[in-house]
């Protein structure tokens, strides 16, 4: 292996981020930004999932805080309620969440664009309103209490920082998991579903046997991070899982750039960070988070990571242009 | 009441919140059609309507008829800043990109509004009493009968404006095909000017209707927003008649579910239909099916 295709390699990423993860909590020690880096990894793990079904595939998902939802509340029920081990809870959520994913999957997956989105926001929707109403499981408006905090084989992460190790470890499985389904014949036939449905569908791709199948890996990964978070938590209530948080999910991916796995982990970080950051704007907050979020989709489309690489790439070529305009200049 | 008029009174209510759903819905069309762009910030038109018109009644002192005619131009010029400042500066876009610059539009007037008008409801008195009206026994508010009245008004003022003046001929030729209406001389980027202008107006008119009915408060447009989007898309998503079937019968079939079976779930039952509509009939009661294009 040469060291040029070792930079290539996406496990070369992947190693320095696994470095940069565990050396984190060294020079972090205040509880607040421990739990705020939680949160960042609970959401980059949902965000990677819609990627992989935006960004790869095109297919668009504004309800993905049903499935995030989901998880938690089964999960979170399942302790709250029966004393259902952390892990049973796992199992019953994911098996759960696939059985959904794939009866809603099936019939939304054959709409497109527009109508796509709206099927998938009218599920989110519909979940939410289920959480709210289904008072005696899980409390409704107010909230489900006494979640039972992870046990994982004997182990209890009760601290922040074994949190945080914890969450490092599933987003980092999952990341792994993700770049090697994009950089498989899976990842090839789902992107050339992207391109062209139809000239998949004709070169032989399944397109909605992937299609399905990538929405129920992304709804699974979602009710991952929701278990995660419910377990972290220790209480949930509906408002986590409603239409703004679909939404915000969405922002994450487009943002970050689709199509980009780094790029889903930076949007999650950048967007559960920014209203840490807009508490000094106070009540301007929703305001400036409005301005930003347009104006990053009007000036760089294609989400903040490719936009400054592309940026990037133009001041380096006018850079080199120069250069060679003064040695053209000075022969 | 016997459970004949209960069922006549659901559906009487049905009617009216049914004709502002419709009036959303159209609002929706008619930045579709020119543009096929779903705007995010519907309901904030809605919610701006209402709040402004709360403001010419409360604080300028205005009579309600002046007090809507300066919501219904306000917000109509907010659709058109919202046109030039958010939606002009892209060229081909995805709709990915279009539907998060319109939510951002929408997050960024629900902050404005937080604190120009706080947090608390508001409402105004009805635009002719609220003495109830017998009907078969069941009631009717003279407010609903405005709110039919003026939804009546503004459709069939819309039909008149869309197949008699050559800019509303304009307008649909752009939704037809955009670059074939540039070879004829019609100037797109104005009528999609135009396109937010106008609905923002029928937004601010549905606004102004149920303002005796509800509380308005800075974030009340994004269900009522997203009810409208409902509206369009069971009715056919282009067509303006369709935001009106559409609009009523999911008025009716809400108010219907959420008398007789529970009112917990009345939003789940109007997304619950919008999701059988768009699997079995996905082009909407009016529209026609239209064949996959490469």
């Amino acid at each position: 292996m040469t060291f040029r295709s070792l930079l290539r390699s996406p496990y070369t990423g992947f190693s320095f981020f696994t470095v940069l993860l565990l050396l984190i909590p060294l020079a972090v020690t205040n509880e607040y930004y421990l739990n705020v880096l939680i949160i960042i990894g609970i959401n980059s793990i949902i965000v990677m999932g819609l990627d992989l079904l935006m960004g790869y595939t095109g297919q668009i998902s504004l309800g993905h805080a049903a499935f995030y939802g989901i998880g938690a509340y089964v999960s979170g029920v399942l302790s709250a309620k029966w004393g259902v081990s952390p892990l049973m809870g796992l199992l019953v959520a994911l098996v759960g969440v696939s059985v959904i994913a794939f009866a809603v999957g099936n019939p939304t997956l054959r709409l497109h664009g527009h109508y796509l989105a709206m099927a998938t926001l009218g599920f989110g929707i519909i979940v939410f309103i289920f959480f709210q109403e289904l008072i005696f499981l899980t409390g409704g408006p107010s909230g489900l209490v006494g979640i039972e905090t992870m046990t994982l084989f004997g182990i209890t992460f009760d601290s922040d920082r074994s949190y945080y190790y914890l969450v490092c470890m599933v987003m980092l499985i999952i990341l792994l998991l993700s770049i090697n389904l994009v950089n498989s014949r899976v990842g090839r036939a789902l992107r050339a579903i992207h391109g062209s449905e139809v000239a998949a569908n004709v070169l032989g791709v399944k397109t909605s046997r992937y299609k399905v199948g990538i929405f129920v890996i992304s709804a699974l990964y979602a009710a991952v991070a929701g278990w995660l978070y419910a377990h972290y938590i220790t209480f949930i209530s509906p408002s986590s899982f409603d239409f703004y948080f679909s939404i915000k999910l969405v922002t994450m991916v487009v943002i970050g750039s689709l199509g980009s796995l780094w790029g889903a982990i930076f949007g999650a970080a950048l967007l559960t960070t920014l209203p840490e950051f807009l508490t000094i704007v106070q009540e301007y907050e929703t305001v400036t988070f409005g301005i930003i979020l347009m104006s990053v989709m009007i000036f760089m489309p294609r989400g903040l990571l490719r936009g400054v690489e592309d940026l990037s790439i133009k001041i380096f070529a006018k850079i080199s242009n120069r250069s060679e305009v003064q040695e053209g200049t000075k022969q | 009441m016997s459970l004949e008029q209960q069922i006549l009174q659901f559906i009487i209510t049905g009617i009216t919140v049914g004709s502002i759903y419709a009036l959303i819905g159209l609002g929706f069309n008619i930045i579709y059609n020119s543009t096929e762009i779903i705007n995010f910030a519907q309901g904030e038109f809605v919610m701006l309507g209402g709040l402004i018109a709360v403001t010419g009644i409360q604080v300028l002192r205005l009579p309600i008829f002046f007090a809507a005619i300066l919501a219904v131009i306000m917000v109509a010029v907010i659709g058109f800043v919202m046109n030039l400042l958010a939606i002009r500066p892209l060229k081909d876009a995805s709709p990915i990109t279009l539907i998060i610059i319109t939510i951002g539009a929408s997050i960024f007037i629900r902050g404005v509004s937080s604190f120009v008008w706080g947090k608390e409801p508001y409402t105004i008195p009805a635009f002719s009493g609220d003495e109830p009206i017998p009907f078969f026994g069941a009631v009717i508010q003279p407010q609903s009968l405005w709110v039919l009245f003026i939804t009546m008004v503004i459709v069939v003022g819309l039909k008149l404006f869309f197949d008699r003046t050559l800019t509303g001929k304009a307008m649909i030729a752009c939704a037809f095909q955009p670059r074939a209406a540039r070879l004829v001389g019609i100037d797109v980027s104005y009528m999609v000017l135009l396109s937010f202008g106008l609905s923002g107006a029928v937004g601010a008119a549905a606004g102004i209707v149920i303002a005796p009915m509800s509380m308005l408060q800075y974030d009340m447009g994004v269900i009522l927003g997203l009810k409208g989007f409902c509206a369009a898309i069971i009715g056919g998503l282009g067509y303006p008649w369709g935001a009106v079937v559409g609009g009523i019968s999911l008025g009716i079939l809400e108010s219907l579910g959420a008398g007789l079976i529970s009112s917990g779930y009345k939003d789940a039952i109007a997304f619950l239909i919008l999701l059988l509509m768009l699997f079995f009939r996905p082009q909407g009661l009016l529209g026609r099916s239209k064949g996959d294009r490469v």
